[in-house]
């Protein structure tokens, strides 16, 4: 169509400046070599604003430049030096005579390292691990706590990678039957049946879901049809329940490890996954619920959400682990970690919430109105049309108060639960390894785990984002 | 412009046995204070092509935005496919199956392919089995002239492709009547032609059409009747013949010069 030619063209009519007719096409050439390949992206990212001698004033910015990105690669350099000089080079990696904190101490305070060392002390961090990943469950039984965490690095990786078949199957598991298997292998069930409740959420659970029945057979129709849907899908979950309870209430033999003994990175993981988990379709249900034109269901998604935004979350936890045992009636006592988690996910489901109907609201009114006029019903329309764009353009959000609610679970060390942090701290306690470096190769490990964790969060949600690009 | 001559005539002998698809009587409506829609009443029968035209903001686009319930009428009787509009949801979700509409942004569902947007309301809301719902998808694309860009999303088809999906994906629903709200004020010139075609061939097929749009060539070729509305009145109707060339109304006469004027 369009052929390389001479860039020669001529005006066809010499007199009249504003007439062209063009001759022949101008040719299609490659880019400059300064804006294309490496040294194009060097030229664009480092050295544009540093080569430009034409005139005094930029000769001058760009040797102010040259002078300022040297300044700022140095302190970079020595910085990242510094930290690997810490953790890697300088640092103890043994302790073959069993010396513990003698391992790490210099001359000056007694030990054979040389005057003025820095360094991590890893033997210390090595005697601590189990502390820091496991608290205080008992050594025999970690095999059960390492178990729970394969299956579910198993089943979210499954889920996670695309060309695996059966996702949505394996999905349902990690949702379902894997938190009632967590539950077990941790605590070591057999918390005794009661026939009573059990059997109350089956009956509850079947004479729902046959309501449900019965609005997909036709026999309930007009306004009470949708009542009836949510009825049939109500109905699961208390089926559901009443699994988990069985499940939890059969005796499978296991030594029982109370909460108290848990701690570390699994009070850590515990609390954030089960935040996360509920508070997403829970965030989901209340964003729409404060949009929705039912106003007991606005009205009630509003109380809750400015109630538990307008709570710092350390009165939530507070409330959780004073307040509520002084209105039980006695003897009922609720397991403290128990009362941590629904605290934080309450508290996180609010500003799920928040977030999501962000999205909500970026939505254009014509998607409600093409799904509205093909005859979508509202849950349809939400569900296939305007959750999975809504959720799409706040995914950064999301995942920023994702990776926030990690982090926050350091906060449940203040009632009494050993978190990652709250165990990494009462190991720098430990006088049998005191030293100097103790405390820095103890902060350092906990800033790595947290690190590792939320940068995946991080790099999975990009990934995700750019899969949900639909070039719009 | 418009592909000519659409058999008019043949088709309303055809309906002799004038099933009404559309009729309004004393319907009102207001935004607020003001009277959007002042007592319209219309009948539509089975075949018929409408084209309702008027200065901006005297109510066409509302008149048919009642007709599936993306409006709310407060006053008068609406029925649409010989089902009363009324409150109850299950009479809306009916006569929206059997009403396909196409809006002047598409409103295409950018996350889904073609193909996947014009198999879901079939599959969620007909309960089509898959397959068959594919198949009609790609019927529909196919007859609209797109079928080699199914696996494709809105995003990456020009405005004239994409209206002509939005025209796909209702008739996927296989509808009784099909609304065009001004499907082409949105297009480039040079796209209106081939999503004005793809509606000709959709009246030829005998398609029930009430159509909001200015495109003039268009009501002249296919209409049946031209319903020329002002400040939320139905103003005059007519055959385009006898409305384009002899306009009873001063306002239809002022409204014509200004649109035809140039």
């Amino acid at each position: 169509m369009v052929s390389n030619g001479t860039r020669k063209e001529r005006a066809t009519a010499t007199n009249n400046e504003s007439a062209f007719i063009r001759q022949e096409d101008a040719p299609i050439l490659p880019p400059p070599i300064t804006s294309a390949g490496v040294a194009g992206w060097l030229n664009d990212n480092i050295f544009a604003s540093m080569l430009d001698f034409s005139t005094l004033g930029a000769a001058v910015k760009s040797i102010l430049m040259a002078i300022f990105t040297a300044f700022v690669a140095y302190i970079f350099f020595d910085q990242v030096y510094g930290l690997l000089d810490f953790a890697i080079f300088s640092a103890v990696w043994q302790d073959p005579e069993e010396q513990k904190r003698q391992v790490c101490w210099t001359i000056e305070q007694g030990g054979k390292l040389p005057n003025g060392w820095h360094g991590a002390c890893w033997p210390y961090i090595i005697a601590k691990t189990k502390f820091i990943l496991y608290g205080a469950y008992p050594n025999e039984s970690l095999w059960r706590v390492n178990s729970t965490y394969l299956l579910g690095a198993i089943l979210l990786v499954w889920v996670m990678i695309d060309r695996l078949p059966y996702r949505k199957l394996v999905g349902a598991v990690l949702l379902t039957i894997y938190p009632i298997f967590a539950t077990v292998m941790l605590t070591g069930g057999g918390f005794g049946l009661s026939q009573f409740s059990v059997g109350v959420n089956t009956i509850i659970g079947l004479a729902l879901i046959s309501l449900g029945r019965a609005g997909k057979m036709g026999w309930i129709t007009g306004p009470f049809l949708d009542l009836s849907k949510m009825a049939g899908v109500a109905g699961w979950f208390f089926i559901f329940f009443a699994a988990a309870l069985v499940s939890v209430g059969v005796d499978f033999d296991l030594s029982k490890v109370d909460t108290r003994d848990w701690g570390g990175l699994l009070i850590t993981l515990v609390v954030a996954t089960t935040a996360i988990v509920v508070s997403l379709p829970l965030g989901i249900l209340l964003a729409l619920g404060r949009r929705s034109s039912l106003p007991v269901a606005r009205t009630l998604s509003i109380i809750f959400i400015e109630f538990w935004r307008g709570v710092p979350l350390i009165t939530v936890l507070f409330m959780a682990s004073v307040m509520i045992p002084l209105f039980m009636p006695e003897g009922v006592n609720f397991d403290s970690l128990l009362r941590a988690l629904i605290g934080v996910t309450l508290w996180q489901s609010a500003y799920m919430a928040e977030v999501i109907r962000g999205g909500l609201q970026a939505i254009d009114k014509g998607q409600y109105e093409g799904a509205d006029a093909v005859g979508l019903s509202y849950w349809q329309s939400m569900r296939l049309i305007i959750l999975p764009q809504a959720l799409t353009r706040v995914l950064p959000g999301i995942v920023n108060t994702i990776i926030s609610v990690f982090k926050d679970t350091s906060l449940v060390s203040i009632v009494g639960l050993f978190d990652l942090l709250g165990a990494t701290q009462a190991t720098i306690a430990d006088a049998a390894w005191s030293t100097p470096v103790q405390a820095s190769t103890g902060y350092l490990v906990v800033a790595l785990i947290f690190f590792v964790f939320c940068f995946g969060m991080s790099r999975y949600s990009m990934y995700i984002e750019r899969k949900l690009d639909r070039g719009h | 412009m418009v592909k000519t001559s659409v058999a008019r005539d043949d088709n309303k002998k055809n309906s002799s046995d004038e099933t009404v698809v559309v009729s309004m009587e004393h319907v009102n409506k207001w935004f607020g204070q003001f009277h959007v829609l002042r007592d319209i009443n219309l009948r539509v029968v089975k075949g018929e092509r409408i084209v309702v035209c008027g200065p901006s903001g005297s109510g066409k686009s509302t008149l048919i935005r009642c007709l599936n319930r993306l409006e709310k009428h407060q006053d008068g009787d609406i029925n649409v496919h010989g089902i009363e509009l009324n409150n109850d949801v299950k009479n809306i979700d009916e006569i929206r199956r059997e009403v396909g509409m196409v809006f002047q942004h598409f409103n295409l569902f950018p996350h889904l392919s073609i193909i996947e947007n014009c198999m879901l309301a079939p599959i969620w809301v007909r309960k089509t089995p898959r397959a068959e719902a594919e198949e009609i998808a790609m019927h529909f694309l196919t007859r609209v002239k797109i079928p080699e860009q199914a696996l494709k999303y809105p995003g990456q088809l020009s405005g004239g492709q994409q209206q002509r999906v939005a025209i796909a994906r209702a008739l996927c629903m296989q509808p009784q009547l099909m609304l065009f709200d001004e499907p082409t004020s949105a297009l480039d010139p040079e796209m209106i032609k081939e999503v004005l075609d793809t509606m000709v061939e959709l009246a030829e097929d005998g398609m029930t059409m009430i159509c909001v749009t200015h495109e003039m060539g268009f009501a002249r070729k296919v209409a049946d009747r031209v319903i020329f509305m002002d400040e939320g009145q139905i103003i005059e109707q007519n055959e385009p013949e006898a409305f384009f060339n002899n306009p009873q109304s001063d306002r239809t006469k002022l409204f014509l010069s200004q649109i035809l004027g140039h």
